[in-house]
């Protein structure tokens, strides 16, 4: 007896080539764009410039799974609840690594901040990676904030209270109300996450996309001539 | 101007490169992600297992008010008669003529208008002490204030304000000197009475339904008086000690916030009456000068200046010089 599994994964045709008729295609011109904004060798690449020898650039990685530690341990605080870590010693505990990941992710990104400031890290069409940079720093603030108020305990309630002068004094009072807690522990645990991971994501995705900046070059030759205005092209090292 | 002009510039170093003609190193991205997970994790374990976190408990009318009940009698008369930081607040809560915040004509706080509408005697003292069952004189003493005169009214909370000023805490009990303050005693110290069983807790927070997680209430109740503000002083919290970016216990707190913190600290903000909004748009500009910072001349030529670039690339540089 046989039974039938439906079509073999192995006889669905593979991809097929580009072809002038798939133009209007919408996902084909997603996956055009995509494979050529992101060749697999540019966005997982396993070789990097020379000058890149520097303990300055591994802040840029301790931040990216900081920021993972601080999703993972946000994840169970979630499932256990507001409350769990309240009234139990095993939730403080969690509550505590969620804690320290937050000051480490923030203290690698001030770092990694300021060394990319220093190297002048937007030259070379990199400035949508620096804005990108900038603001997902913001967002993360706002995220760290409501985490502060969402804690339910003294803490929350003296900065809740506090902070509440400086957001009604520029009117986001009405729409956003730090005194309500349901309102922002949604904001810390659903919305200012999606914004931190989207724009962090967009972040590396630039990074690997032009590469990291250059050095200056020595003997003020740099002010000669003129540049190309193009983009990076994709797969060319910057 | 031809095309190619148009797709070439003058090279500026402060926004331009070369493109990298040197040497490439192998270098394994995901295995450094991978080691540096890891060691994130052993940093955050030790500092949990040695830190652990601050875990303060959250102050209660309830405790409020039997820690201190002449400071909750005293905040409760201004609740009354209008005169709290709640009740004169303006947007959101209320609509206190020329309470708002402002910098010439740039007033935002006015542009939303009121989004949490707050009575401070309904909500924070009458409506509580209807709901309280069994008290006939506490329920005559209410609908005797509500159907005096405002100037009468008036008479009796100065009155009463005058007398709390000198109350004194008896075992817990509230003792307010006699006045001529009507029933606006009786219906402050049924309130008082009232939160010290945690029965104004749970109606402050009530909003009709079983569920609720709005706190705007108890919390605006509780820092009108001078408990909280006390209790954030000892904590080393307060405005002018760096305030909120810091935490109960010795923790680092939200350090991040220093610099919106130290505008706080300095003139003409630490006592300006629209300090606040000052301090949001300082921090707004420089947060939009950060983000557009490569296209500032001067500012985005600091690091070329400075020249730290030299100590963050020096084996570069040095093999570049031995070359």
């Amino acid at each position: 007896m046989s039974i039938d599994t439906g079509t073999p994964a192995e006889t669905i045709p593979p991809a097929a080539p580009p072809h002038p008729s798939e133009s209007h295609q919408w996902t084909a011109k997603v996956r055009h764009a995509a494979e050529s904004a992101f060749p697999p060798d540019q966005l997982l690449p396993d070789r990097q410039p020379a000058y890149m020898a520097s303990w300055i650039y591994v802040f840029g990685v301790l931040t990216v799974v900081s920021l993972a530690w601080v999703i993972i341990t946000g994840c169970v605080l979630a499932i256990m609840g507001p409350s769990w870590w309240h009234v139990s010693s095993t939730g403080h505990f969690v509550n505590s690594l969620h804690l320290w990941s937050v000051e480490a992710f923030f203290f690698f990104m001030v770092i990694h901040l300021w060394g990319k400031f220093f190297m002048a890290a937007w030259r070379g069409n990199r400035r949508l990676t620096w804005a990108t940079g900038v603001i997902s720093f913001l967002v993360s603030v706002g995220a760290a904030f409501t985490g502060y108020l969402s804690q339910q305990n003294f803490d929350s309630q003296w900065i809740s209270t506090q902070a509440k002068d400086g957001i009604n004094s520029t009117g986001a009072g009405a729409v956003f109300n730090v005194l309500n807690f349901g309102q922002m522990l949604m904001w810390h645990i659903v919305l200012l996450p999606i914004g931190v991971l989207l724009i962090a994501g967009l972040h590396v995705l630039l990074v690997r996309r032009h590469g990291i900046v250059p050095p200056f070059a020595e003997g003020g030759d740099d002010t000669a001539g003129t540049v190309d205005t193009a983009p990076t092209p994709a797969g060319e090292p910057a | 101007m031809s095309a190619d002009a148009k797709k070439r510039r003058r090279f500026n170093p402060d926004r331009d490169v070369r493109p990298w003609k040197g040497a490439y190193v192998p270098y394994d991205i995901l295995k450094e992600a991978f080691v540096a997970f890891l060691a994130v994790l052993v940093l955050i374990l030790l500092l949990a297992v040695v830190f652990s976190s601050p875990d303060e408990p959250a102050v209660t009318l309830k405790t409020w008010s039997a820690v201190d009940p002449v400071d909750f009698a005293q905040t409760a008369i201004t609740e009354l008669d209008g005169s709290s930081g709640t009740a004169s607040y303006g947007p959101p809560y209320n609509s206190t003529p020329d309470a708002s915040q402002h910098m010439g004509f740039f007033e935002p706080n006015q542009w939303f208008g009121v989004h949490q509408p707050i009575d401070t005697a309904q909500d924070f003292v009458i409506t509580p002490l209807r709901t309280l069952p069994n008290q006939p004189l506490t329920q005559a003493a209410i609908t005797l204030y509500q159907h005096a005169s405002p100037a009468q009214q008036t008479a009796w909370t100065t009155a009463y304000e005058k007398a709390v000023a000198n109350a004194t805490d008896v075992n817990g009990r509230l003792h307010v000197p006699a006045g001529r303050y009507g029933p606006v005693g009786i219906m402050v110290g049924s309130l008082t009475n009232m939160a010290q069983t945690g029965g104004l807790d749970g109606t402050l927070l009530s909003e009709g339904q079983f569920y609720n997680t709005n706190y705007t209430k108890p919390l605006l109740f509780l820092a009108d008086g001078s408990y909280l503000a006390d209790k954030a002083d000892a904590q080393h919290l307060s405005g002018d000690q760096w305030g909120m970016m810091n935490e109960t216990g010795n923790y680092p707190g939200q350090a991040w916030l220093w610099l919106y913190t130290m505008w706080y600290q300095v003139s003409p903000m630490n006592s300006s009456t629209n300090g606040d909004l000052e301090v949001w748009v300082i921090m707004m500009v420089l947060s939009v000068g950060l983000i557009f910072l490569p296209f500032i001349p001067i500012l985005r030529s600091i690091p070329r200046w400075t020249r730290v670039y030299k100590l963050i690339w020096r084996r570069h540089y040095r093999e570049l010089a031995s070359a």
